[in-house]
């Protein structure tokens, strides 16, 4: 930048030589603000979404750089929902990057009065270990003279916040156990 | 579009800061072929009070939050517009009378219900009306800014450059509407942009896209005058005598909002002053006041000198 | 609907603009009410009084759509001689067992069906409706015992209902004294405008309003929709409450029609998909029911009800065998009846909170919680805690350290001393979840559409998906039992489980995944609808009525053709289950004859040049069905559904306004009080559902109702409810600055009336008391709550928002913690939405005098074990 842009930048300059006698549109614009462009425009991918709070189902547009989600908004050409969002929904992005989320595993042994660290591996490995435990302790061949071939010992609950095909290896897995006390919100 | 009007030829002082004036774009300096002004009409009657606008418009701009306070102000725990509220729904509940809920009315406002036990009063309306800042045709946070922080766009918006902005706070007292408030963990000015960002590249603004029932509409300011003004008439027509718009005209107090209302009760019910002025609309005649004053007091100190050099 | 589902209501929001008249039925005033033309602000638990009102009206004033209901549904049918009414046994129905506290339902049946023993199962009910002689035989093999009644019930039915394999004698005229039409009008004519007004405490005029303007709005040239949520469904008549819908709209006809219909709002994202894939105890995918110990003893006696049965559910079979074959692959074979033998069979109520009953004496271990958190959801909080304190082990995943993850720790019971966390056995593993955004799949929306959401970015340090767990723990376990012998490892190492996995943390493909569950043929081509299916082993379907979602090898869910470049039913946006149909049932659209019943109202209908259905949809009607198509005799499945019979599940191809079998409550919707009510019932001796399901527990004890001694200590109903800015128990919102500074405490709201008699201020505190806890929130005086006046007298209702717990940055008591468990008999779901209550100025007692001050409620109440369960008076 040569000495006499430098100069035509100054707002001053800007002012008293330009449309803009009192420095209030034009010759106030920042440097910052004439480089303004929203960061969805800065976006590596833009990948389409479903709300993940209520049944309506509408549509997302997960905008994302640097591996990191920088703006969730509302789908316009979803049919269901025009691009609209409501609250919840808007404050998606909040749900995915806020600092609340845990994310490391948390262990509580069994009278513990704290919280210990786990690495994820060896916690899949007890859990593994405590439902071949559990089964085998705990498994009905018959029930009443009935063949049953089920464990009454092992229950889950949840499902209505998760996918199809999550539903789906959880019942096919929980049935392959013998656990049949399978269930989700849709009972409450 | 009415561009192109560049504001500076013909163009009075006085004209500047109050009074109508087509194009504030234009006349702040931004040349010919910049956009049409743009703005908000929020149709209140139409508004559900799902509060998307204030959580949409706090992700796309950061805006921080304001802590848990239970109002206790209806299902409003905003409060008002502020530094870290930049739209701000306010929840209205009313007791109606019989004949305002009695059966066959139009269902804007209250809904038909049987008649409150043992009261006269038949029953209750809710009023719900999202707010943001007016984008004043006469701006007074921009008028008294002396960085040059707030300035105005090229889409007739009132911005606030935050690498400008000082905090200062002069901004703060002149808004007639007490929209715009230094944020206490910085001291720095904030208010609505109108997503200044977003328009750069064609996109409306964060609250008006997520607007469920699109109470909160975008567009260029004559068009959604001339909508609005239909809207009234309908609702008129439908037996909504009541609803009225709000901030639309050029001749009051601030020449007209670039962000208005159509509203279904007195401006004070919703919490917005029912006359505004822009404050610096008679700065003009201040500062003459000012310059005789300055040039009494040179005289009575030049007196004083010379009278100390007898 | 604007409060829950804000986005959905835009249309609503539309219609009303083009005219449509918009009314809300609540005993709240939301923000629905607010922009509704009419508000009703019925008593919470009154609804079947209001609807069976509207019934009454229809039928009294000759509303009802004739040709629809003659030719659609089941008003012609005639029933048996030997059925008694709610108007004959003051408020029972013929059957019913007041030891067992169950119906028989024999005698409910059309007539010329056989006396069958009430059974709670798919295959069984079909005893009910058989022809004399068949129906014997099928008893004598499939009679399992009085816990087959314990089974849940309407759920598994399926999508159709149980089927009954008996056409029924009809009249057309609707004038024999026994036929459905009749019955109906004899069941309804006691709800008149002014008992209606009288139980829900509305006025007449406001009854009348309604009626009139759903019946002005229905017929050839318009439809009237209704849309419900757990409002309707939290009830311990919450089943009979859709029914009562149903039976009304079937009556106006508008059922299968665009704009028509009854619509559940459902709360979560795929809370439709996990109910269609189902992790419920009484279900397999597609609406299969569990086998049942001693019933099914083998595939064919599984499947003996429903094969050859008139309409779809006729080729049960072939979706049976396709489940076993996409569960157990090359294992399945004809030979070993396709592993039938690998499931695990259900022997009675197996539900959420028999469950945790189970767990509270012992029988329960270990408990996986996949993002629910039922210490703040459901009801009576404590019962959970209760239960999860007496695991071994516990796996919580969820996005946050929710309540029921740290009950051991910060639990209310700790706080009043009635737990110690040392004392606390439990082993708790935390694991992290993937959001939305971390991970492919597919959610079903409430609409039944199968939406596709792509992977945006890896999860966060531990944090995996649900499929990423379920898949890896399900291959450590195979790990480890692979040389196992035992028989009972078998289901197990011979299960399809070789889903391909991507990137460094080997996701599994939720692609790959998808496929299975869309269906396969034996040369691995995927199905195009489930009509290919086939019970000789040649396909492979994880969920019948998902097939197609992968035909022609695209993700069909991943479909996002604009909406403004399609027609107004948007097929390309998305799949809907089945065969990508938008409206069920939609050959109801058009007359029995094929036209479309109006113009203006024109959906599907018989192109008599082309032979074939067609319209904006596809056609829930096999395609080439000629609307004169007449079943020859033996017919079978969808061949023996007549071209003018268009709800095709439904065996005898007509919408039921009498229910012949299938409801364990009765044939008919009848007004009961909610189990806790503070009046009486005025239509009927019997108060409340005398079916109703309940645990009695010392921590989950019943309150008297209606004048009997105590219930004056509970005076006030109270009603919980859902607010824009949370989501249902909190794990999802109260985490987040954002949406927790919009709503940030608990409060309950109150009425200035209540607010005056009982010294509450506006923003101070209350007590809400009842049999099972004592809670404090917030009070907001409010005009939007008002008194009723029922039965003479003046009833307070208060709301409460259910959002709350201990944890995450907006905190508060829980309002479920109030509930009793107590539950509708058909689908084991809780009312939540009407029970009694004390409330009192001040806040609640902190440690051991929290427990002390319910105690003295009790004692004052003279409440014991017994309380409650006599549904008489």
């Amino acid at each position: 930048m040569g000495v006499r842009q430098w100069i035509e930048g100054w707002p001053v300059v800007r002012q008293l030589t330009g449309a803009d006698p009192l420095g209030r549109g034009a010759a106030a614009e920042s440097r910052v603000t004439s480089a303004l462009r929203p960061r969805t425009s800065q976006a590596d991918r833009v990948v389409a979404s479903v709300c993940p709070y209520c049944a309506v189902g509408c549509g997302q547009k997960v905008y994302v750089r640097d591996g990191k989600v920088t703006q969730i908004e509302g789908d316009p050409d979803s049919p269901i929902s025009r691009g609209r969002l409501c609250p919840k929904g808007s404050a998606s992005k909040q749900l995915v990057t806020n600092p609340n989320r845990v994310t490391t595993v948390l262990y509580r042994r069994p009278h513990g009065t704290e919280w210990e660290e786990l690495p994820l591996d060896r916690a899949m490995d007890m859990i593994a270990d405590r439902v071949i435990e559990t089964r085998r302790r705990h498994w009905q061949e018959e029930d009443g003279g009935q063949r049953v071939r089920r464990t009454m010992a092992i229950a889950s609950l949840g499902g209505a916040t998760l996918d199809n095909e999550e539903n789906y290896l959880m019942k096919k897995l929980y049935t392959a156990l013998g656990a049949i006390q399978i269930e989700n919100q849709a009972r409450i | 579009m009415t561009t192109g009007h560049t504001g500076t030829t013909g163009t009075t002082w006085r004209d500047r800061l109050a009074g109508p004036l087509a194009d504030p774009a234009g006349e702040a300096g931004h040349a010919d072929g910049h956009p049409p002004r743009m703005g908000f009409f929020t149709d209140t009657s139409i508004c559900i009070g799902c509060k998307a606008c204030e959580v949409a418009c706090k992700e796309w701009n950061g805006v921080p939050d304001t802590g848990l306070d239970l109002l206790g102000s209806s299902y409003d725990n905003t409060g008002a517009l502020g530094a870290n509220s930049w739209r701000h729904v306010a929840f209205v509940e009313q007791r109606v009378p019989a004949e305002r809920v009695e059966l066959g009315m139009p269902g804007i406002g209250a809904p038909e219900q049987p008649q409150r036990a043992e009261t006269d009063d038949a029953g209750v309306r809710w009023l719900m009306s999202s707010d943001v800042c007016k984008h004043c045709t006469h701006a007074a946070c921009l008028d008294v800014c002396p960085t040059g922080s707030l300035f105005r766009t090229e889409f007739g918006t009132v911005v606030v450059q935050e690498d400008i902005c000082n905090g200062c706070g002069y901004c703060v007292p002149a808004c007639p509407y007490g929209v715009i408030e230094r944020r206490e963990s910085d001291g720095r000015a904030f208010k609505c942009t109108l997503c200044y960002d977003r328009l750069r590249d064609g996109l409306e603004p964060a609250c008006a896209k997520a607007c469920p029932t699109d109470s909160i509409q975008f567009g260029p300011l004559d068009e959604l005058r001339e909508r609005a003004e239909r809207r009234v008439e309908q609702l008129h027509d439908r037996g909504v005598p009541e609803a009225r718009l709000y901030g639309e005209d050029p001749d009051d107090g601030v020449g007209g909002d670039g962000a208005f209302f159509l509203l279904l009760d007195e401006p004070e019910v919703y919490g917005l002053p029912p006359d505004p002025v822009v404050t610096t609309r008679d700065l003009p005649a201040m500062w003459k006041h000012m310059g005789m004053a300055a040039v009494a007091a040179a005289a009575g100190a030049l007196a004083a000198f010379l009278g100390g050099r007898r | 609907m604007a409060e829950c589902h804000p986005v959905g209501f835009q249309w609503v929001m539309e219609a009303k603009e083009r005219g449509a008249t918009v009314i809300h039925v609540d005993p709240r005033f939301t923000r629905t009410s607010a922009v509704s033309d009419v508000h009703v602000p019925l008593r919470a638990g009154s609804d079947i009084a209001f609807l069976g009102g509207l019934v009454n009206y229809v039928l009294t004033h000759e509303k009802f759509f004739r040709e629809y209901v003659v030719a659609y549904t089941n008003a012609p049918a005639i029933l048996r001689e030997d059925f008694a009414d709610t108007e004959d046994l003051d408020g029972l129905f013929s059957g019913y067992d007041p030891d067992g506290r169950r119906y028989d339902h024999s005698t409910w049946a059309y007539q010329g069906a056989v006396a069958a023993p009430a059974t709670g199962e798919h295959s069984t009910e079909e005893e009910v409706g058989q022809p004399e002689e068949d129906a014997h035989r099928v008893t004598r093999r499939h009679h399992g015992g009085p816990e087959h009644r314990e089974a849940a019930r309407a759920e598994a039915y399926g999508s159709g209902g149980p089927s009954v394999p008996f056409k029924p004698e009809l009249d057309p005229t609707l004038e024999h004294p026994r036929c459905v039409f009749q019955v109906l009008r004899r069941h309804y004519a006691r709800y008149t405008p002014e008992v209606v007004a009288d139980i829900c405490g509305i006025s007449t005029e406001q009854f009348r309003r309604v009626a009139e303007e759903i019946t002005r709005n229905s017929g050839r040239d318009r439809t009237t929709a209704f849309v419900y949520s757990v409002g309707w469904t939290q009830h311990t008549v919450g089943a009979q409450y859709i029914r009562t819908a149903s039976i009304l709209q079937a009556l106006l006809g508008n059922i299968g029609r665009p704009g028509g219909g009854i619509l559940a709002l459902r709360g979560h994202a795929s809370i439709q998909g996990s109910t269609d894939i189902p992790t419920l105890f009484n279900l397999l995918p597609g609406y299969l029911p569990m086998p049942h110990a001693g019933e099914h003893l083998d595939l064919d006696s599984y499947t003996a009800a429903d094969v050859g049965k008139a309409g779809f559910w006729g080729n049960m079979r072939s979706y049976a065998v396709s489940l076993l074959k996409a569960w157990w692959g090359d294992a399945a074979t004809a030979d070993n009846d396709f592993c039938f033998d690998y499931l695990p069979r259900i022997s009675g109520d197996h539900g959420h909170y028999r469950t945790v009953l189970d767990q509270i004496a012992g029988t329960v271990k270990g408990y996986f919680l996949m993002g629910e958190n039922p210490a703040v959801g459901s009801a009576n909080a404590k019962l959970q805690r209760l239960g999860l304190a007496n695991l071994d082990w516990l796996v919580v995943r969820d996005f946050s350290l929710i309540e029921s993850a740290t009950f051991w720790k910060n639990g209310p019971e700790i706080d009043t001393g009635e737990m110690r966390t040392e004392d606390i056995g439990t082993e708790v593993f935390f694991l992290p979840a993937a959001a939305h955004t971390e991970k492919d799949g597919t959610f079903t929306n409430t609409q039944r559409l199968l939406q596709w959401h792509h992977k945006a970015v890896d999860p966060p340090g531990d944090a995996r998906s649900e499929l990423w767990f379920t898949y890896h723990l399900g291959r450590i376990i195979r790990d480890k039992l692979a040389r196992s012998t035992d028989p009972r490892d078998r289901p197990l190492l011979d299960l399809t489980w070789d889903y391909p996995t991507e990137g460094a943390i080997a996701e599994p493909s939720a692609d790959a995944v998808l496929r299975e569950i869309g269906g396969v043929d034996a040369g691995g081509n995927e199905l195009a609808a489930y009509t290919q299916l086939r019970a000789d082993g040649s396909t492979r379907c994880g969920c019948w009525i998902y097939c197609g979602v992968h035909a022609d090898g695209v993700n069909q869910a991943a479909r996002r053709r604009p909406g403004r470049d399609q027609s107004w039913v948007a097929p390309e946006w998305g799949w809907a289950w089945p065969a990508n149909r938008r409206i069920l049932y939609n050959r109801a659209s058009a007359d029995p004859d094929g036209r479309p019943w109006s113009e203006r109202k024109k959906y599907v209908w018989w192109d008599a040049e082309q032979r074939k259905w067609v319209g904006a949809d596809n056609a829930d009607f096999e395609a080439s069905k000629p609307p004169d198509y007449q079943p020859e005799p033996g017919a079978r499945a969808q061949d023996a559904i007549a071209g003018a019979e268009p709800f095709i599940m439904q065996t005898d191809g007509r919408a039921w306004l009498f229910v012949p079998t299938g409801l364990a409550d009765g044939p008919l919707p009848t007004h009961y009080e909610p189990a806790e009510s503070p009046v009486d019932n005025p239509l009927y001796r019997q108060q409340a559902n005398p079916t109703r399901r309940e645990y009695p527990h010392p921590a989950n004890r019943y309150q008297p109702s209606d004048g009997a001694p105590g219930s004056e200590v509970f005076p006030y109903v109270f009603t919980t409810y859902r607010l824009t800015e949370h989501h249902t128990a909190g794990g999802m919102s109260r985490t987040l600055p954002y949406l927790s500074e919009l709503q940030p405490e608990f409060f309950c709201e109150v009425s200035p009336e209540l607010a005056a008699e009982r010294g509450l201020d506006h923003l101070g505190w209350a007590t809400i008391v009842t049999a099972r806890t004592a809670i404090e929130a917030r009070v907001l005086v409010t005009d939007r709550v008002r008194p009723l006046r029922i039965r003479g007298r003046t009833i307070h209702q208060i709301g409460l928002p259910y959002h709350w717990g201990g944890n995450g940055l907006s905190t508060g008591d829980g309002a479920n913690e109030l509930l009793p468990v107590v539950l509708d008999p058909n689908v084991y779901i809780q009312e939540s939405k009407a029970a009694t209550c004390d409330i009192r100025p001040g806040r609640r007692p902190r440690g051991p005098a929290l427990p002390r001050l319910v105690a003295d409620y009790r004692r004052r109440a003279g409440i014991t074990e017994p309380t409650g369960e006599d549904g008489t008076r």
